[in-house]
């Protein structure tokens, strides 16, 4: 195989298929109340989750490969968030951030959801009140180890 | 500048921790002094304070915040008005065609509090889900409440029934 001279590289579908959805994490713009502030930050300029592929906030579900569910959810508004997860495409992921989404906080009453996991799957929980940018994108990278480790329908 | 009780005979002063005038009407006169207050100045309803006082009898207690912005060639002045609602059966004929801003108030009143609004002319839930079981501003409302959290039912739709939905909107447009 001496004489071959373009580079090759060789690897299984899996692995590319994995290495796509990992790399291009796209969240749905679903901020609940002040841990979206921090989300925001995460997105913008300083702390920039363009550097690990997941830059782009969709504004519409059907787009979007990851929910970050920021803020404490109400009962209210449990049907509105069930439904944007049920439009999202599969393979989709949630991120539970912060205190309130996970196990509903401070707010411990009668109006809030006592973590979104009642409501949707979690994948990554991120602990925090608010959890400070940096968390929010170890929490990303959490979830980009976890997509790593997923088997796809081609492997 | 006439006194809070001469604007309108039912009303009787109480005591006051913070200087506003305060006065109490009893539950049937309430509509003939809101229209008696409005027609000496009291424009503007500010806000309206239900408080339960569970156990205590009468259980409920409205606090109507009130303004005379001073227009009129009246001084500016405000004033409270308190009424007290029983427990049993909480009814309390409407301020809405008094004040407008009486309308979400008191949707917000019976929302929380279960209190009825007579001749309310829409009188729904205003910040809770149309489905809420009880008034969670009640003292005797647990502050946790241990229920599955609702979500929805998928729209099921049968192949027949979407059809026959696309074929009316086709005739809609053609006629």
């Amino acid at each position: 195989m001496a004489d071959i001279e373009i580079p090759v590289l060789t690897t299984t579908v899996d692995k590319v298929v994995r290495w796509a959805r990992r790399s291009s994490i796209w969240p749905v713009t679903f901020g609940l109340a002040c841990c979206a502030i921090e989300m925001m930050a995460m997105s913008a300029s300083r702390y920039d989750i363009a550097r690990f592929g997941a830059e782009v906030f969709r504004g519409s579900p059907r787009q979007s490969d990851l929910m970050i569910v920021a803020g404490r959810l109400s009962r209210k508004m449990a049907p509105v968030l069930r439904r944007i997860y049920d439009q999202m495409p599969e393979p989709k992921y949630v991120i539970s951030m912060g205190a309130c989404a996970s196990v509903g906080g401070v707010f411990d009453n009668y109006a809030i959801v006592q973590g979104v996991d009642q409501v949707v799957p979690v994948d990554v929980f991120v602990p925090g009140c608010p959890p400070r940018p940096e968390a929010l994108i170890y929490g990303i990278i959490q979830l980009q180890k976890k997509i790593d480790q997923t088997k796809t329908t081609f492997g | 500048m006439p006194t809070p009780t001469e604007l309108f005979d039912g009303l009787e002063e109480a005591p006051s921790a913070d200087g506003m005038p305060t006065v109490y009407v009893a539950l049937d006169r309430i509509a003939d002094a809101g229209r008696a207050l409005l027609a000496a100045g009291f424009t503007v309803l500010l806000d309206m304070i239900p408080l339960d006082l569970y156990p205590r009898e009468p259980r409920f207690e409205i606090s109507y915040l009130l303004l005379n912005p001073g227009v009129r060639g009246t001084a500016p002045a405000r004033l409270r008005l308190k009424v007290r609602v029983p427990g049993a059966d909480p009814r309390v004929p409407t301020l809405s065609g008094v004040w407008a801003s009486a309308n979400w108030a008191e949707r917000e009143a019976f929302d929380l509090f279960g209190i009825i609004f007579d001749g309310h002319p829409d009188l729904r839930r205003i910040l809770l889900p149309d489905d809420w079981e009880g008034y969670p501003l009640r003292k005797d409302y647990p502050v946790q409440i241990n229920t599955p959290v609702k979500t929805y039912e998928p729209l099921q739709v049968s192949q027949d029934e979407f059809v026959a939905n696309l074929e009316a909107a086709r005739d809609r447009g053609k006629a």
